[in-house]
């Protein structure tokens, strides 16, 4: 029974050292000693995350160069595209241009060439009228010359023609 | 490192105080009765007012410690080597007109009626003297001071090598202390009182782990001014007990107190039934931390001796080699659990403590 009886000197003496013990360590040992442990562990945290922070930006300076190269390539296509498609356009329109033209080339000179085979046509009927005219008055002439050779000619066309 | 600093220790003691204080027993012990084993170890993990070193011929070499006493007539202070070794109330003390016996390592006032007997008893064997309010540094209360002497040195010592290293790295003994504390932060009070809240105790579990341990294991070097049994003395444990206990019923929240008196989410009955029950849980928690300590630590001490103490019981010297290979294993053993009963008292200290303070969502 001795041994679980508290003794009253003991627990004064107990409660007293601990109280000194607990105020002298926390002010002289603990504070300095987990100050010091905290203070190292914050920093190591802090390193840790800065490096978290320096690959992300990494990351992210890599993507965006990514992003800037694909743009770049697309900008290059665009401008590429839009180039063949000016070219092709200049070209079809040359070439429309052209037809165009050579179109109203021939179609003027289509309406010359009328023109000058009509005046031509005017031209050579005129004068194969006045031929005409010459020739006949000639033969005429000659013709009415002798009163036999009216009469046989005209013998000769009533036999042609027939009557009836 | 701990090891080293405490045989250079213990070396200043014996330098210091061997030629001065040393009292010499004149008391013929009952040697003729025998070896009491029971005796012996009782006496042995009980407290005392002289701190025994050895016995040289038959004379005990003690180291005298001061009697404090708290009288009638104020304060009485003197050296326990004025009872001359004496036990059992025959030697009697006069200090300003008061008389002490000691007896059973009890101070009592004389009985002064009687010239040949001091003290008197009862048809049980009981006491009848009137006791004086016993302050005295007795062997556990030195053994404590000297523990507290070596926590300061050594915690102290560690806290300057911090300012000596450049990014806060331990070096020199912190590099033998940081891991312990490490230990107490990541392992005891983060887990169990949580990231939030266990700065604030973190103080308070670091000298309760180190204070137990160093007491434990000053217990187990066996010689003075070790040995003394102060952490398997339940005076001891009782306090670090209920400083415990204190601090979980002052520090506790609403919560706690409603998981204790009005359990939530259970039905009336059970609530009803619950409620006695977890109110003698508060109790029963720090009670459970004192007994186990005690038991703990005192159970090792009586293992170890109740083993050196075969050869004597069967009064052969070949019965010590085996002797000698078990105590030496159980000490190792103790080794042990004398850190995991200091960690286990300490870790359920936060437990307790974390309980008390936790915010349930519900």
């Amino acid at each position: 029974m001795d041994l679980v009886t508290p003794d009253i000197g003991l627990i004064f003496w107990t409660t007293v050292s601990f109280g000194i013990l607990y105020f002298v360590l926390a002010k002289f040992a603990w504070k300095p000693i987990l100050g010091a442990v905290n203070e190292r562990e914050k920093s190591i945290k802090d390193a840790l995350s800065a490096a978290e922070k320096a690959k992300d930006e990494m990351e992210n300076l890599k993507s965006d160069n990514e992003k800037i190269l694909n743009e770049a390539k697309l900008q290059r296509e665009l401008l590429l595209k839009e180039a063949r498609e000016i070219k092709s356009k200049i070209i079809s329109d040359a070439e429309n241009e052209a037809t165009e033209k050579a179109n109203k080339l021939i179609e003027s000179a289509k309406t010359a060439i009328e023109n000058e085979k009509s005046a031509a046509m005017k031209e050579l009927k005129n004068t194969v009228v006045d031929l005409s005219l010459n020739i006949a008055e000639k033969l005429l002439s000659k013709e009415l010359e002798s009163k036999d050779k009216q009469l046989e000619n005209i013998q000769e066309i009533l036999d042609k023609t027939k009557l009836n | 490192m701990l090891l080293r600093f405490s045989t250079k220790f213990s070396l200043i003691f014996f330098l210091i105080f061997f030629g001065s204080s040393i009292a010499f027993s004149a008391e013929k012990s009952d040697d003729k009765k025998g070896f009491d084993v029971n005796e012996m170890i009782m006496h042995h993990i009980k407290d005392s007012h002289e701190f025994h070193i050895m016995d040289i011929n038959g004379h005990g070499v003690s180291f005298p410690l001061p009697i404090i006493l708290w009288t009638k007539n104020g304060l009485v202070s003197f050296l326990s080597s004025e009872f001359d070794h004496d036990d059992s109330g025959t030697v009697v003390v006069d200090k300003n007109g008061q008389l002490f016996v000691k007896y059973h390592e009890k101070i009592f006032y004389a009985n002064t009626e009687n010239n040949t007997k001091y003290i008197s008893y009862d048809e049980l064997g009981n006491v009848l003297n009137e006791k004086p309010l016993d302050l005295s540094i007795t062997k556990l209360v030195f053994s404590m001071f000297i523990s507290m002497i070596l926590l300061v040195f050594i915690f102290v010592a560690t806290a300057k090598t911090y300012s000596r290293s450049r990014k806060g790295e331990p070096t020199g003994l912190g590099k033998f202390t940081e891991p312990l504390i490490l230990f107490i932060k990541d392992e005891v009070a983060v887990p169990m009182i949580g990231e939030k809240n266990y700065k604030k105790y973190m103080p308070f579990l670091l000298t309760l782990f180190f204070f137990i341990w160093i007491n434990n294991v000053m217990g187990l070097i066996p010689f003075f001014p070790f040995s003394a049994n102060l952490s398997g003395n339940i005076a001891f444990t009782f306090v670090l007990a209920a400083i415990t206990f204190i601090i979980t019923t002052l520090v506790a929240n609403k919560d706690y107190w409603k998981h204790i008196f009005w359990m939530p989410g259970i039905p009336v009955p059970m609530k009803l039934f619950l409620a006695p029950i977890e109110f003698l849980g508060i109790f029963i928690k720090p009670i459970s931390l004192m007994i186990r300590l005690f038991a703990n630590i005192s159970a090792g001490h009586i293992i170890v001796l109740s083993l050196i103490s075969l050869i004597f019981i069967f009064k052969s010297i070949w019965l010590a080699p085996a002797s000698l290979f078990f105590s030496v294993f159980i000490s190792l053993i103790e080794v042990l659990v004398v850190a995991i009963q200091a960690y286990i008292f300490t870790m359920l200290s936060a437990l307790y403590i974390g309980s008390a303070i936790e915010e349930h969502e519900h």
